[in-house]
C-alpha cells in the first residue's frame, strides 16, 4: 500500500471534518469558570468525557470539555461545543433527541426549523449508524452536556 | 504463500477448507478473521455432529429409558471421555461440565471457596486476569472473609515470580487462581513453577486454560495443578459449554453449587443427598448440543495435532512481531519469552476503536477495548488496545494483510 491510496474505503465515517475535530477540538478545554459540568462515561470501551458550561443570560454561552476517548467521541464532543453555543436549554434538549435519532438510524430526522441548519453541521456523524457500537461514542458527550444541564454530576448511560 | 516455509507440515489452505465461514467476503473483501482469542470459528464436523445429534437421535440425557436417550446419553458422555483424554486426566469423574470458564471459576469460587476454604485464608490471583478471573474472587472475599491478593505482572507482561512467591510466605493462602496464558498480552505463565511454590507453601492451584488451551497441549497431571478450567467455543467448539475439571478428591470435598435435577441421589421434603462427581456439580439439563459438538472440536484438533498448532502459531505470531516492529508508531504490549497467538498494540495516531473500525473496512477484524481485563490496562496506563488474535486457520497472508492496513491507518490518521 502507497501514500497515495485514495482511502476512499475508509472515508464514509471518517469525514475530514471528523479527522480534524478529532485530531485538533477546538473546545477541547476545560473551564476555570463555569456554571456546571458533568462526566460521561462508557464502561464499555472505557471512554471519558467532563463538559462544562457556562451560560450567558438564559441560553448556552460557552462548552468546553475533556475527552479521553476515539476520533469519534471527541470530534462529537467538539462539533457539539460548537453547535450549541448560544442556543437555549430547551433548544439544545432538542437538538439532542434529533441527533441522537440521526445517529442511530443514519437519517436526518423531521425536525424544527430551527434544527435544520445545527443538525447539517452535525450530520458527518450521522455514519456510525452503520456501527450500533459506536453511536454511543457520538452520543456520550451529548449526555454528559444534558446531565450538566439536568445538574446531575453524570451521565447517566444509555 | 509463506506458510510453505512453516517449520512443520501443516497445511493452513486444506485447513482453511474445513471452516465453512471463511469462505466469506466482509465489505466486498476476503474476511480477514483475527479475534479468535474471543471466540474461534467451527469447523465442519462440529456443526456437522450437533445437526446429526439433532436431526437423528436428540432427546434428554441421564434418564430416559428409551433408544433416542440412550444414544445421546452415550455421545454427551462421549465428550467427558474426551475432554478428560485432552487434558490427561486420571478420571473421567474429574470432568465437571460448565457453561463456559467463567461457569467453572464460579462454580469453584462458590463450592471450593465456601466449602472449603476458611474465612482469614487467602486466595491469589495475577495482575494479568481476565474479570472472569477477578470478579468471583471478589464475591467470595465479600461473602466468606477470604483476602485476596494480586500477584503483579512485570513491565515485559511477565508474572513477577518473586514477588508472587512473597504473598504466599504468611501460610494464609489456600488457592491460587492465575492465567494459563493472558488474553492481552498472549503470555503463558510457568505453570510449573507456580504450582511447586504453591504446594510448597500449602496452597492449591487452578489455572485458567481458557487461551493456553487453544495453543498447548494441557496435561493437567505432568503439570502438578489442582484445578484446571476452559471454555469449548475457543477451541473451535460450540458456545455453552465449559469445563472444570479437579483433582477427584478435592472435587468430593467441595459441596454442590447449584441444587436441582440430574445433581441429587436422592430427594425428600426432608433433606436430598447429593450424586457421585462429577454430577454433584451439574444440575439441570446440561448443553447436549454443544457437548456433542465439543466432543467434535476435540477430535478435530486432536487430529491436527497440538505440536502442528503450537508450531503454525509460533510462526505467525514470530511473522506478525517482527513485521509490527518496523511500522512507526505502533506499541506491541508484553514482551514475554513464553507466549502464544494472541498480540496488544496501540498506535500512536489513533485510539483502537478507530483502528478497530477502520480495519474493519478493510475487512479484518480485530478486537478493541479493554478486552475483560480493566486492571492490567491500568497497569500499563492504558483504557484500550488493539488486539489480533489467531488461530489454525490464520494465515502468513493474513499478518500481511493486517499490517498493510495498520500503516493505512495511519496514514490515513497523519
Amino acid at each position: 500500500m502507497s501514500a497515495s491510496d485514495s482511502f476512499d474505503d475508509l472515508r464514509d465515517l471518517y469525514q475530514e471534518v471528523i479527522l480534524d475535530h478529532g485530531r485538533k477540538p477546538r473546545h477541547g478545554i476545560r473551564l476555570d469558570d463555569f456554571d456546571t459540568t458533568a462526566k460521561g462515561d462508557n464502561p464499555m470501551c472505557g471512554d471519558r468525557v467532563q463538559v462544562w458550561v457556562k451560560f450567558a443570560d438564559d441560553s448556552i454561552g460557552r462548552v468546553g470539555f475533556e475527552a479521553r476517548g476515539c476520533a469519534i467521541s471527541v470530534a462529537s464532543a467538539d462539533l457539539m461545543a460548537e453547535t450549541v453555543q448560544g442556543r437555549s436549554k430547551t433548544n439544545t434538549r432538542a437538538l439532542f433527541a434529533a441527533f441522537r435519532e440521526m445517529a442511530r438510524t443514519g437519517i436526518c430526522p423531521v425536525c424544527d426549523p430551527s434544527l435544520a441548519e445545527p443538525i447539517e453541521r452535525l450530520a458527518p456523524l450521522a455514519g456510525v449508524h452503520e456501527y450500533p457500537s459506536r453511536v454511543k461514542c457520538a452520543t456520550l458527550p451529548w449526555h454528559a452536556l444534558i446531565a450538566a444541564l439536568d445538574g446531575a454530576k453524570e451521565a447517566s448511560s444509555e | 504463500m509463506n506458510v510453505m516455509t512453516n517449520p512443520v507440515a501443516f497445511d493452513v489452505v486444506r485447513i482453511r477448507e474445513d471452516f465453512p465461514i471463511l469462505k466469506q467476503t466482509i465489505r466486498g473483501k476476503p474476511l480477514v478473521f483475527l479475534d479468535s482469542a474471543a471466540s474461534a470459528q467451527k469447523p465442519r464436523i462440529v456443526i456437522d455432529a450437533m445437526v446429526h445429534a439433532m436431526e437423528t437421535q436428540y432427546a434428554n440425557i441421564h434418564r430416559g429409558l428409551h433408544w433416542m436417550s440412550e444414544r445421546t446419553t452415550e455421545a454427551y458422555e462421549a465428550t467427558r471421555d474426551a475432554a478428560a483424554a485432552l487434558m490427561n486426566a486420571n478420571d473421567r469423574s474429574e470432568i465437571v461440565f460448565t457453561g463456559n470458564s467463567t461457569g467453572a471459576i464460579n462454580l469453584l469460587a462458590h463450592s471450593y471457596g465456601r466449602g472449603v476454604l476458611k474465612p482469614g485464608q487467602a486466595v491469589v490471583i495475577s495482575g494479568m486476569e481476565h474479570h472472569s478471573n477477578i470478579v468471583p474472587w471478589q464475591m467470595l472475599r465479600d461473602a466468606h472473609g477470604i483476602e485476596l491478593r494480586i500477584a503483579p505482572v512485570t513491565d515485559a507482561g511477565e508474572l513477577d515470580m518473586d514477588a508472587f512467591e512473597a504473598l504466599l510466605e504468611d501460610g494464609k493462602v489456600g488457592l491460587v487462581a492465575i492465567t494459563h496464558m493472558s488474553n492481552v498480552l498472549g503470555t503463558i505463565t510457568p505453570a510449573e513453577r507456580i504450582v511447586k511454590i504453591a504446594h510448597a507453601h500449602g496452597a492449591k492451584v487452578m489455572f485458567d486454560g481458557s487461551q493456553a488451551i487453544v495453543h498447548r497441549k494441557i496435561d493437567v497431571q505432568a503439570l502438578g495443578c489442582d484445578f484446571y478450567v476452559w471454555t469449548g467455543h475457543k477451541l473451535y467448539g460450540p458456545t455453552g459449554i465449559g469445563v472444570l475439571w479437579g483433582r477427584k478428591e478435592l472435587l468430593e470435598r467441595m459441596p454442590p453449587f447449584m441444587g436441582g435435577g440430574d445433581m441429587i441421589s436422592s430427594v425428600t421434603y426432608e433433606t436430598s443427598t447429593w450424586a457421585a462427581v462429577p454430577h454433584k456439580f451439574e444440575a439441570g439439563t446440561p448443553a447436549i448440543l454443544e457437548g456433542i459438538g465439543l466432543k467434535a472440536a476435540i477430535d478435530y484438533v486432536q487430529t491436527i495435532g497440538y505440536d502442528a498448532m503450537a508450531a503454525h502459531e509460533a510462526s505467525l505470531t514470530e511473522h506478525a512481531l517482527a513485521r509490527l516492529a518496523t511500522v512507526d508508531g505502533v506499541r506491541v504490549l508484553g514482551q514475554a519469552q513464553d507466549r502464544g497467538g494472541v498480540i496488544s498494540f496501540t498506535l500512536d495516531k489513533a485510539h483502537s476503536h478507530d483502528v478497530a473500525t477502520l480495519l474493519d473496512r478493510q475487512g479484518i477484524a480485530v478486537r478493541a477495548g479493554h478486552h475483560c481485563a480493566e486492571p492490567l490496562m491500568r497497569r500499563f496506563d492504558l483504557d484500550s488496545t488493539a488486539r489480533a488474535s489467531f488461530g489454525v486457520y490464520t494465515t502468513h497472508d493474513e499478518i500481511d494483510a493486517l499490517v498493510d492496513g495498520i500503516i493505512r491507518v495511519r496514514e490515513f490518521f497523519q
